[in-house]
């Protein structure tokens, strides 16, 4: 154990290193040094005059926000001389379990590459290049033959892995507690029940005043929601990341809630970033890449077919093919149990063998990827926008719903949390499916891995990510899934088989967010 | 039996024969006695009509005014709005106010329009105005998108009038293939780049006093291409008009969601990209469109005591998010598209009913046209002249007194000068 004081300053050291050579540095650096012939600046005061010129002219608060978002996404110091892949999985049973899967993933990948004859990736003659520049507003309307073109995985292989996960250390066959024979997860992870959940969503009970409950237009608005707002303009005013992340476990206002997400994610639309975006534009124009097939296949599968979400076909091929290039997400591996899959390609003189991250973001598209941006494009009508707020919420939660880590964000976490809730709170219910073969995991499974785009209404699932926001966790997603099992208990205890059970589950568009949440953790007998 | 609606449609509609089954109404055909008879335009023009035509009685009810193309048909809608328009300035109210560009401020809400052939020339003088400007030909009587071509040069209206007075244009000088030309708008609003329009439905139960409901359930109708408004395209129908009838034919329809979009999803989108204060006035100001079309019509219609309709109003937003009247159908659609839209366009039909034919029951023409909130369905009362007749002096010390009227300040629209109830 290290205490404390040493791991503070373990993070601090951290922090500081990361930031160093960032374009905040740099610029924070340039206005120190610019303000040193205001007349406010005093030779004999120079720190403390420096400072709080900085503070006054807001450079300190952006800098507070970059520290706030490095302190999200690193995780706690473990023991200095613990080795970098204790930071990305703790677990060595899960470690292995997560290399499995990616040499499968990659393996199907390089397969289907051969079957058909299309190279990893290659560069666009300069007739297509134009072409491509041309049509790159209307990616769309562009119907190239995909037939042959199929998902690497998708979620329904995933959770056949997940299901299979053993914890060697743990005899399964002797002993067998009853209650963890019962579910489909197997490995024994630390999951909150509901007094933990209680404690740590205290927002969410029943008299604290709710967005997506207290706006109801039954309710005055003069009651919460004014008030809210008001609160709400405020905290943007400031542009203070934490002080966003905590107003929105009450729910952003839809007007403004693009600019709340966007502060506490600390996603800037700066010109460097706009440049960023126009890079990596390039980059899709220059080089045709294998996945971008895979991209377009799963848009026209998922978000095209999408009464909410057809109208962004477009906008999601500009994000997405552009995410596919960016080594920047390559980051995000240092505390994601993935590792980016890697291809040999012949170096500069054609001789030697070169292994390369493919594709650049390390990240192979699977079934349902572009599910995860679609919801976005509901609050950022700008391509390079939108796609700085969708890679900093990848990097932070999504790239956790198809990794295999132990996590209390990662998916299997989120699997044994919902089957404990069920399990503990509805056991009748829980005993019943699983009789009829109807695993409430099967069904709930590809709510969680989309964090439930594609299955809630937009209004109610932008409701859901805001807390996602707000408790900076993925939890809230396992304890809605479990909510919708209690809420259509009833029925589901009416049904003989799973193709019954998932139709009594099929239409979630009709479901409100937060009385479920609400109710499922205030209000069940514990 | 005596108890039961008989009904009679010309229109084989599920949508329609699912509702009157579902309400155990009894189908007749039309040459006995009916109490319900949910018609095609041309069917009305007969029951109406001066020699075939014959005498509702108090217990019959039909689904159109008889001169109901004093609002749907192109041409006279707009010869309507310029008349009403005329009549408020000549009266000195606030509502004809102009600007300094000589604009009504509060009744420009159809693009600039013109009859052709016989306003040729003041389309020649406008169109020299504004030479680079891209103009629309509809025929008058015509739906869904029929006969409709752009043009942006003198030369092809020229070309089309040679062409045409052979064929056509012969029948124009009688009145019937007339065409109205609009100016086209050039900058709507689109979202992921793509063009849409609104179709809205609005159900009016009399014009004197106006009684008009908003059905909460309209949607977008997106182009499946992307729009450009570059003239090299003109041809390309599929880029400019966003009627499904046309769009079904493009390649890329797509049979989930028909291009339709929910208006609460347009709601969602333009309130979260643009903020909650413009897209209230956005819908403001559509509701204002709507209500003062009706109200520029209510004098010449022919308020026919059997008789109710439901609008099909189709609107175009522009990127300064601005509502254009587009045109007004009188027979909006029961064709079902996608599952969905056979969803809604049951339920319109359904609460359509609930509220024209109170509990079910044989019509009464004579019947108070004041349904309780309860029977309204997903319909929201936009104008009731006689409530707000009675409700005016309350609201003129309401609102002196600063108070507001919408509720969650969702309607209140400050921006008129005179009340206009849609809550």
């Amino acid at each position: 154990m290290i205490d404390e004081g040493t791991e503070l300053s373990v993070t601090i050291a951290q922090i500081v290193q990361r930031l160093k050579g960032t374009h905040l540095h740099s610029q924070l650096e340039r206005e120190a040094k610019e303000c040193l012939h205001r007349p406010e600046i005093k030779l004999e005061s120079l720190k403390e005059d420096v400072r709080n010129f900085l503070k006054e002219s807001g450079w300190e608060r952006k800098l507070q926000n970059a520290v706030y978002r490095e302190l999200n996404i690193l995780s706690p110091p473990g023991h200095p001389t613990a080795p970098p892949e204790h930071i990305k999985e703790p677990l060595v049973y899960m470690r292995k379990a997560q290399a499995n899967w990616e040499k499968r993933i990659l393996k199907s990948l390089n397969s289907m590459c051969t079957e058909l004859g299309v190279p990893l990736a290659r560069k666009r003659p300069v007739p297509e290049q134009k072409e491509m520049t041309n049509k790159w507003n209307e990616m769309g309307t562009d119907e190239p033959d995909l037939s042959r073109f199929r998902p690497v995985y998708a979620p329904k292989d995933f959770l056949e892995v997940l299901i299979g996960l053993q914890n060697p250390n743990q005899e399964s066959c002797d002993e067998p507690s009853a209650r963890s024979h019962w579910g489909l997860i197997q490995v024994p992870l630390n999951v909150p029940d509901i007094s933990q959940l209680r404690e740590a969503y205290p927002e969410l009970d029943l008299t604290t005043s709710q967005l997506g409950i207290d706006d109801h237009t039954n309710v005055p608005p003069d009651l919460f929601e004014y008030e809210h707002i008001r609160i709400g303009r405020k905290v943007l005013s400031e542009q203070d990341s934490a002080a966003a992340q905590q107003y929105s476990r009450q729910g952003c206002p839809t007007g403004l809630r693009a600019q709340l997400w966007a502060l506490i994610l600390n996603a800037t639309n700066e010109p460097e970033d706009i440049a960023h975006y126009e890079q990596l534009k390039a980059g899709v124009i220059h080089h045709d890449l294998l996945v971008d097939n895979l991209i377009y296949k799963d848009v026209k599968l998922t978000a095209s077919n999408d009464d909410y979400y057809f109208v962004f076909e477009d906008f999601l091929y500009q994000v997405l093919l552009c995410f596919s290039r960016d080594t920047a997400v390559l980051e995000h591996f240092n505390y994601n149990s993935a590792t980016p899959p890697k291809s040999c390609v012949h170096g500069k003189s054609g001789a030697e063998k070169v292994a390369v991250v493919y594709p650049p973001n390390g990240l192979i598209p699977f079934h349902g990827f572009s599910m995860y941006v679609a919801p976005l494009c509901f609050l950022y009508n700008e391509p390079s926008k939108l796609y700085s707020v969708f890679r900093e919420m990848y990097v932070r939660y999504f790239f956790r719903l198809h990794s295999i880590s132990s996590s209390p964000s990662g998916i299997v976490s989120l699997c044994l949390q919902f089957e404990r809730l069920l399990q503990t709170h509805l056991p009748q219910l829980f005993y019943h499916l699983r009789e009829i073969g109807a695993q409430p995991l099967r069904i709930a499974f590809k709510w969680m891995v989309r964090a439930f785009s594609g299955y809630l209404c937009t209004d109610q699932l932008l409701l859901l990510w805001d807390r996602i926001l707000g408790y900076d966790s993925l939890e809230i997603v396992a304890v809605l899934a479990a909510a919708v099992f209690a809420f259509r208990a009833e029925n589901l205890m009416e049904v003989t088989s799973l193709a019954s059970a998932e139709a009594v589950l099929a239409d979630l568009s009709t479901l409100k967010v937060m009385p479920l949440l609400q109710i499922f953790l205030f209000a069940t007998v514990i | 039996m005596a108890g039961k609606v008989k009904w009679v449609t010309d229109i084989e509609k599920s949508v329609l024969i699912n509702n009157f089954e579902k309400r155990a109404w009894i189908q007749v055909t039309e040459n006995e006695d009916w109490n319900f008879y949910w018609m095609s335009v041309q069917t009305i023009r007969n029951v109406f009509s001066v020699d075939t035509g014959y005498r509702l009685s108090d217990d019959q009810m039909v689904n159109h005014f008889p001169n109901h193309y004093e609002l749907t048909r192109k041409d006279l809608m707009i010869k309507n709005i310029k008349r009403y328009r005329k009549e408020l300035e000549k009266e000195g109210s606030p509502l004809a106010e102009k600007d300094e560009n000589g604009k009504y401020i509060y009744l420009d809400f159809v693009p600039v329009t013109f009859m052709l052939p016989a306003d040729y020339n003041l389309f020649v003088e406008e169109f020299r105005k504004s030479p680079s400007s891209t103009w629309i030909m509809k025929p008058c009587g015509k739906a869904q998108g029929k006969g409709i071509f752009l043009i942006n040069k003198l030369s092809q209206i020229k070309k089309w009038s040679r062409d045409s007075r052979t064929s056509t244009f012969m029948a124009a000088s009688s009145g019937k293939e007339a065409y109205v030309i609009s100016l086209y708008i050039d900058n709507p609003l689109l979202i992921g780049g793509k063009k849409f329009d609104l179709r809205l439905y609005v159900l009016v139960t009399t014009y004197r006093p106006l009684k008009c409901y908003m059905y909460k359930l309209g949607f977008c109708r997106f182009c499946t291409v992307k729009y450009t408004p570059s003239t090299s395209e003109l041809d390309n129908m599929f880029v400019h008009l966003t009627n499904v009838a046309i769009q079904k034919h493009g390649d890329d329809y797509n049979h989930v969601h028909g291009g339709k979009w929910t208006v609460s999803n347009l709601r969602l989108y333009l309130e979260s990209t643009r903020g909650k204060e413009v897209t209230n006035r956005l819908f403001d100001q559509i509701y204002w469109i709507v209500v003062q079309s009706l109200k520029a019509v209510a004098p010449v219609m022919n308020n026919d005591k059997h008789c109710f309709e439901c609008y099909g109003y189709d609107i175009i937003i522009d990127d300064k998010l601005k509502p254009w009247l587009i045109e007004v159908n009188a027979s909006p659609s029961l064709t079902s598209s996608t599952a969905n839209d056979r969803i809604l366009k049951y339920n319109l039909i359904n609460d359509t009913l609930n509220i024209v034919t109170p509990n079910g029951e044989i019509p009464d023409c004579r019947w108070n046209r004041s349904p309780p909130k309860e029977a309204l369905g997903n319909y929201e009362v936009l104008y009731d002249e006689e409530q707000s007749v009675n409700e005016s002096t309350e609201r003129d010390l309401r609102s002196r007194s600063g108070q507001s009227l919408g509720s969650k300040g969702t309607r209140t629209s400050h921006m008129r000068p005179v009340p206009a109830t849609w809550k």
